[in-house]
């Protein structure tokens, strides 16, 4: 197409970077030049990370290689907090400021950070350091958060505290999905195999597809990001699909802040999610299978492309796997600092090279998905159950739990509670079981409140300790599981501070897309505001009844699950519990 | 070709019967509900398209019939009994089945809230439709006090044909759409960044005269608030003398290539202000290049000028 | 004019729904910008586009394919294309036997262009040679479409014969979908040509040697036609030259700029006895005029009709007062005309197209009050119930066919008249741009912020032979003048071939290089191929 590029032209070490991910440039026309959209969020990143940030030559390069006009590229660079516009240093320390982390201390790591780099954002930083805060890192159990990113010719990217693969429960017999957790090599396939690895994939391949997704159906398994959607009627739906080709994508886009289970499932026992995504490729005849990776999440990232990698070699991905004939693949597209890509249809548009925007439903994904395709997309935590329900048959597993409620699930635990992390319990236990398994609240300190399901969730007080936790359970107390997070609060916690950081995050992540929430979310954090400080217009009363209606319109009237939910923690707080400013 | 052909002489019989396009299998009618009343429509139609058909005013503001919908305002939701959330009416296809509110409680607060996030934040002093929207559906943007974010921001005039102000942008995505895949294929004009912060925008906010535009004016036809203006237009709303009033509207054919693109000339006082061209053209379907929307200059100055095409 | 009568064969909403479109001479990106939105929709749609073309356009940067041959090779493509189809076995057999004739001398006729030849000749490689073959052959639904770049060469319209033939070829003419469609470069080129504003075309192509077409026009105008064809512009620029023709009457052209090498077209108009110019504006040509009849603006200050490139015929309305003095073309013409003794009645528009519905049949079914109530109809029209057809020759595809079968026109390769040489090394080309129109007289008074005068646009290999750099003055020298003007070096050209528009003739008459070898059968100037040299100032 006729792109228009101003502005210099790349130059050696700008098109190195682009090319390692492009590879060296052969002339493209047509429809084929336009095809290769997909590649432009690993080429930005490859850009990012050489130089720290999008350099205009190299911006320029990637428009003329993928036919991508330069108004687009930069709207879809813009859209992305990991990606800079403006040269920043090299080194950038992402400091967590959001709820659990606020509760342990952030505002003090912010602090020293301060004192030492200077103020957030500064674009002449000392040392080639700056730092800036950041939404919640997933790294929950083991707040206040930071993650480093160093760009250069060897960038790197990690977390301050490597404590990987610890989860309290480790040495416990009866855990399913964590089992493999800190004992088997995550680097290893032959580990993997050798620890029952990949037995579920042949007996799905003895199976065939069609038995295959009856025993997901009969599982009763239902998708664990958020939406428990069953996720055998949507295997059934796209193996079903006319259209060709499939796809399959595991949603590993991980930003519901307090949760961090698919981190570490990924970072621990990567081969279980190729695996379970490989099984629902063979089963709705997809030959081709994204991961979308959170962008603050590199050692997984660095786990599961090694396990990718090492996948292939031994025959288990690529062409004629195990000698079936089936042929599937799997790329890793990285995030870029977004909450919305995991949204599902959001998440497809960034694998296409499109801006994060959430697409109206219907279609759905099992109609016109990935590429406008059928597309099976499953949450993390969702596929590792996959292989449980081969190899145990989807009766057992739906043994497992309550009938609404089957199999074994997983809760990420974080602020006030003694032992934070990743537990597993089979569906049914209690809350305040949960939270006496991970130790209690520390320094014999009252709860003053739970957050269930993130930010995203519900706000509950005490008194609701004994719901079980499941999806039916907590749907009767008007609450949600979300996507496992159980957050404590204690007495001692500014709860006005947390839900103003609710509204604030909301008002982050909001893509701008659709009215409601674009204004909506601002208009939230506003009124609190004015709440806060006591200069309402009109009484608190009005102030009151006009956030709802706020909630409502969001509710109601958003493209997407996040203006459609960004009310939910604020309006359950102030219906729950005892707050300050009411 | 030779003269001596007989073809040349004679014209050729007519067909047996008129050309047409291929027949496309008809579209199967559904049976819905709105507002209560059972209606059978097309089952390709959307929820707006029947609800137009049945004479029921439904608001737009990102819906233009020349554009793929892009459901981004929300002002055409309607309630469908038994789902979770409201639908928008521009996009979304009827089913059977469906039982379609248009003017629920439901409805009517989420229609006002989204005109009233839009008035405290958008000056809509040039687009009445949202002016009467606002009127209609009782919202009150000034609820919200003096104390809230906007997008107010310094007008932008960098070339001498199109004026953006921003402050009047409410997001619409229409110019992002005409200057893309649905009519000119430009892409000088994208969103960028996101939330409150999104904004159309060319890449790194450079004046429009070093992106790619080539001035078709096509994001001026589809803006619904005049956020995208002719520089003359503006000039004379500055000066006072813009009056729709004494304005007529003529169509004609563009003087210029042989595509034949139906122009509305807007004229005041014997001059021509604006040029717009209709939806319903199949030649055009609204949209023109530079030398239709803006080329039209050579007749009103004619005493200074001389020369002529051939 | 194979198919006897000229018009695109199909509608612009066919392009959307095509297969394959060639897209051959013609940059309509810049040239008909709103046909080129309806093209890209097919492509949207998945359509492959080839686009055939000396430079590498703005349409051909959509293109999958660009066939960037040497100026004035089309011939020699075109029947490369046919025999490689008809060596692959991909010519539709059932179309060319029930409904053309001629295809065995056709066969023979192309069978010298083998691809090695084509590809020396053209320079376009044979495998592109042999994958536009293929695959237009192969396409359930292909298009072509043309521009100037086809039609402004001295053997014109044995360029678009040699078109014409594929579309036989491939049975890809007659049917939804393809079709061959000129795109015509100006608001009313098509409209005049149906009206009769042709040598040897009374209204409706109905031709003036006919007898019987003869009669019903005289009986009807109750005037005798000369039953002679006339001359077409470069015939009667030639009948001036040899003083044949002593007087001209210039109705809304500027022939003194727009005619190929200026400086000989100047000199035939001086010479002429007596020059009348009916004219909007006054221009060059008036100024050399006897006697000036100011008009009003056509399309915004009249009434009337024009008619588009996909053969629609619309309704101009007058929206604004012509200035004072300057009257409708039709009212000085019927005034004309009473001055000379006859009556036309009085010049009111609709009375006209009457008359012309009367004694066309492709237009007798547009009334007026159709035209206002729809967006326009497509002739044929025959009657008033009659839509209009969206693509012409479906007769072609009824078995057994309606009518006489279609010719094949065999046509050979001829390149163009003036070789280049060691003294005029490079080859110049001209064309427009998008925001500029002809030789800029209506398009300079908007401000467009595209505008940058004309310029000599370059190769950058050839600007680096030369070295010069951009907005550097140079002199451009052809046999017949030279002019001096800016360089632009430009990515879309090859190296030898230049670039250069009509648009700015005060500042840089181009027309002073161009070359006026004209097609004999249509009269069309050879602008789109003059020998240059570029020298240094």
């Amino acid at each position: 197409m006729d792109i228009r590029v101003h502005g210099p032209k790349a130059i050696a070490a700008e098109r190195a970077a682009v090319d390692s991910v492009l590879g060296a440039p052969v002339p493209l026309t047509g429809h084929a030049a336009r095809s290769r959209r997909d590649l432009l969020l690993p080429a930005l990143h490859a850009v990012q990370s050489r130089f720290g940030w999008l350099t205009p030559g190299a911006l320029n390069y990637i428009s003329e290689r993928l036919t991508v006009p330069p108004a687009e590229l930069f709207g879809v660079a813009t859209f992305y907090h990991l990606f800079s516009l403006t040269p920043q240093p090299p080194h950038v320390i992402y400091v967590c400021d959001d709820i659990a982390c606020r509760i342990q201390g952030a505002e003090v790591r912010c602090a020293k950070f301060e004192a030492e780099f200077g103020p957030a954002d500064n674009p002449v930083a000392k040392n080639g350091v700056t730092w800036r805060r950041s939404p919640c890192l997933g790294q929950c159990e083991r707040a206040p958060a930071t993650l480093v990113i160093e760009a250069g010719e060897a960038p790197l990217s990690y977390s301050l505290l490597q404590e990987e693969g610890l989860i309290p429960q480790f040495g416990q017999p009866r855990l399913r999905l964590l089992r493999r957790i800190g004992r088997v090599d995550p680097e290893s396939v032959e580990a993997y195999r050798s620890d029952g690895g990949y037995r579920a994939l042949e007996r799905a391949i003895q199976l065939g597809p069609q038995e295959v997704i009856r025993e997901v159906i009969a599982s009763n398994l239902v998708g664990r990001g958020g939406a428990a959607f069953p996720t055998g009627r949507k295997w059934d739906a796209v193996a079903k699909a006319v259209a060709r080709p499939h796809y399959v994508v595991c949603n590993a886009d991980e930003s519901e802040p307090g949760t961090f289970k698919d981190r570490i499932l990924m970072e621990g026992d990567p081969f279980a999610v190729i695996e379970g995504m490989t099984i629902a490729a063979y089963a709705t005849a997809s030959e081709r299978g994204y991961i979308y990776i959170r962008g603050e999440y590199p050692l997984a990232t660095r786990r599961v492309d090694a396990a990718i990698r090492a996948a292939r070699v031994a025959g288990l991905l690529g062409n004629d796997i195990l000698g079936s004939g089936f042929s599937f693949d799997i790329e890793v597209r990285r995030g870029a600092g977004a909450y919305i890509c995991g949204e599902e249809t959001a998440l497809f548009n960034s694998i296409e090279g499109k801006r994060g925007e959430p697409r109206n439903k219907p279609p759905f994904p099992v109609q016109a998905g990935l590429f406008g395709k059928p597309t099976v997309i499953n949450n993390v935590e969702t596929l590792v159950n996959v292989p449980l329900i081969i190899l145990d048959g989807g009766q057992a597993f739906a043994g497992v739990g309550t009938s609404g409620s089957t199999g074994p699930k997983l809760f990420c635990l974080s602020g006030h509670i003694v032992r934070p992390g990743l537990y597993e319990v089979p569906f049914g236990c209690t809350l305040r079981e949960v939270i006496e398994m991970a130790g209690g609240v520390p320094n014999g300190k009252q709860i003053q409140a739970i957050l269930l399901g993130g930010a995203a969730g519900t706000f509950i007080g005490p008194e609701k300790l004994d719901v079980p936790l499941t999806f039916e359970g907590t749907r009767a107390i008007g609450a949600t599981l979300g996507s496992g997070v159980v957050m404590i609060f204690d007495e001692t916690v500014d709860m006005t501070d947390i839900l103003t950081r609710v509204a604030a995050f909301f008002r982050d992540e909001s893509c701008g897309q659709c009215v409601p929430c674009r204004v909506g979310t601002v208009r939230q954090e506003e009124l609190l505001a004015r709440l806060k400080s006591g200069k309402t217009i009109g009484t608190k009363a009005d102030e009151l009844a006009l956030l709802k209606e706020i909630g409502q319109a969001m509710r109601d009237a958003s493209i997407c699950g996040l203006g459609q939910t960004a009310s939910n923690a604020i309006e359950s707080a102030l219906a729950n519990l005892k707050l300050p400013i009411l | 070709m030779s003269t001596s052909d007989p073809i040349w002489f004679t014209p050729p019989p007519r067909p047996s019967r008129p050309p047409a396009p291929p027949e496309q299998p008809e579209a199967t009618q559904v049976d819905i509900r709105i507002d209560g009343q059972p209606a059978r429509v097309p089952g390709t139609m959307t929820i707006l398209e029947a609800c137009r058909s049945r004479g029921i005013d439904t608001p737009t503001l990102c819906y233009l019939e020349n554009l793929t919908p892009v459901n981004v305002c929300r002002v055409c939701v309607v309630e469908l009994a038994g789902a979770r959330t409201l639908a928008p009416a521009c996009s979304r296809k009827v089913e059977a089945g469906m039982d379609i509110q248009t003017n629920s409680d439901r409805v009517k607060l989420a229609r006002k809230m989204v005109l009233e996030f839009l008035g405290s934040s958008v000056d809509l002093s040039t687009a009445p439709q949202a002016q009467s929207y606002i009127k209609r559906y009782e919202a009150r943007p000034e609820r919200y006090g003096s104390d809230v974010e906007t997008v107010d921001q310094p007008v932008k005039i960098d070339n001498d044909l199109y004026v953006r102000d921003y402050s009047k942008c409410i997001l619409c995505y229409k110019c992002v759409e005409a200057c893309g895949t649905d009519a000119q294929n430009t892409f000088a004009i994208a969103v960028a960044a996101r939330g409150f912060d999104a904004r159309i925008s060319t890449e790194n906010d450079v004046p429009l005269p070093e992106s790619a535009c080539v001035y078709c004016g096509n994001c001026i036809g589809v803006c619904p608030t005049g956020a995208l203006m002719f520089k003359s237009e503006y000039e004379m709303r500055q000066a006072g003398t813009w009056d729709e009033t004494r304005q007529t509207k003529t169509d004609t054919i563009c003087p210029y290539c042989g595509v034949g693109c139906t122009l509305t000339l807007h004229t005041q006082d014997n001059r021509i202000v604006k040029v717009t061209s209709p939806l319903d053209v199949d030649v055009t379907h609204g949209h023109l290049c530079i030398k239709g929307r803006f080329g039209f200059e050579f007749v009103q100055n004619r005493e200074e000028n001389s020369g002529s095409d051939g | 004019m194979v198919f006897g009568a000229g018009g695109g064969t199909n509608s612009y909403q066919e392009i959307e729904e095509t297969d394959v479109i060639l897209l051959w001479g013609s940059n309509a990106r810049e040239t008909h910008p709103i046909f080129f939105h309806h093209l890209l929709k097919g492509v949207r749609n998945g359509a492959r586009l080839y686009a055939i073309d000396p430079r590498r356009t703005s349409s051909v940067q959509w293109a999958d394919v660009w066939a960037g041959l040497d100026v004035g090779t089309d011939i020699a493509l075109a029947n490369g294309v046919a025999r490689e189809i008809i060596a692959a076995g991909l010519e539709n057999k059932e179309f060319i036997h029930n409904a053309t004739t001629g295809f065995d001398e056709y066969r023979r006729s192309v069978e010298p262009y083998t691809l090695d030849y084509v590809e020396r000749e053209t320079g376009v490689p044979a495998h592109v040679i042999r994958d536009m073959a293929h695959m237009y052959a192969r396409a359930h639904r292909a298009m072509i479409c043309w521009t100037l770049g086809i039609t402004e060469h001295h053997n014109a319209v044995d360029n678009v014969l040699a078109l014409i033939n594929l579309a036989l070829l491939t049975g890809h003419v007659g049917k939804y979908g393809s079709g061959l469609n000129p795109l015509r470069g100006q608001n009313n080129v098509q409209g005049g040509g149906d009206m009769g504003a042709l040598p040897d075309r009374l209204t409706g192509f109905q031709h003036v040697e006919n007898a019987a077409f003869r009669e019903k026009f005289e009986k009807h105008w109750s005037a005798k036609i000369p039953a002679q064809k006339g001359w077409h512009l470069s015939q009667m620029f030639e009948a001036m030259e040899r003083g044949e023709l002593r007087a001209l009457y210039v109705i809304g052209e500027n022939p003194l700029q727009s005619e190929a090498d200026q400086n000989h077209a100047r000199h035939r108009l001086e010479s002429l006895d007596f020059l009348v110019a009916q004219d909007m504006f006054l221009t060059k040509t008036a100024e050399l005029a006897d006697v000036v009849l100011p008009a009003s603006a056509g399309w915004c200050e009249t009434e009337g009709t024009v008619t588009n490139s996909e053969r629609r015929v619309q309704r101009v309305r007058k929206a604004l007062d012509a200035p004072p003095g300057a009257r409708d073309d039709i009212a000085i013409l019927f005034d004309v005309a009473r001055r000379m003794g006859h009556d036309f009645g009085q010049p009111v528009a609709e009375n006209i197209w009457s008359e012309v519905r009367a004694l066309s049949p492709a237009h007798a079914g547009m009334s007026y009050a159709r035209l206002e109530a729809s967006k326009g109809l497509q002739w044929p029209c025959y009657d008033e119930n009659h839509p209009g057809e969206l693509y012409l020759h479906s007769r072609l595809w009824e078995r057994p066919v309606r009518g006489p079968r279609v010719s094949f026109m065999p046509v050979e390769h001829d390149p163009p008249v003036e070789k280049l040489s060691a003294e005029f090394p490079l080859r110049l080309t001209t064309g427009r741009r998008l925001d500029e129109y002809n030789t800029g007289v209506q398009t300079s008074a908007y401000p467009s912020p595209l505008r940058r005068g004309e310029t000599l646009d370059l190769s950058p290999e050839d600007a680096e032979r030369l070295g010069v750099t951009d907005g550097e003055l140079v002199r451009v020298l052809s046999r017949r003048g030279s002019v001096t003007v800016p360089v632009r070096r430009d990515h879309s050209l090859r190296p030898g071939l230049t670039f250069m528009t009509l648009h700015f003739p005060d500042d840089v008459a181009t027309n002073l290089l161009t070359i006026d070898a004209t097609d004999p059968k249509s009269g069309t100037a050879e602008f789109k191929a003059a020998a240059v040299r570029v020298e240094k100032v």
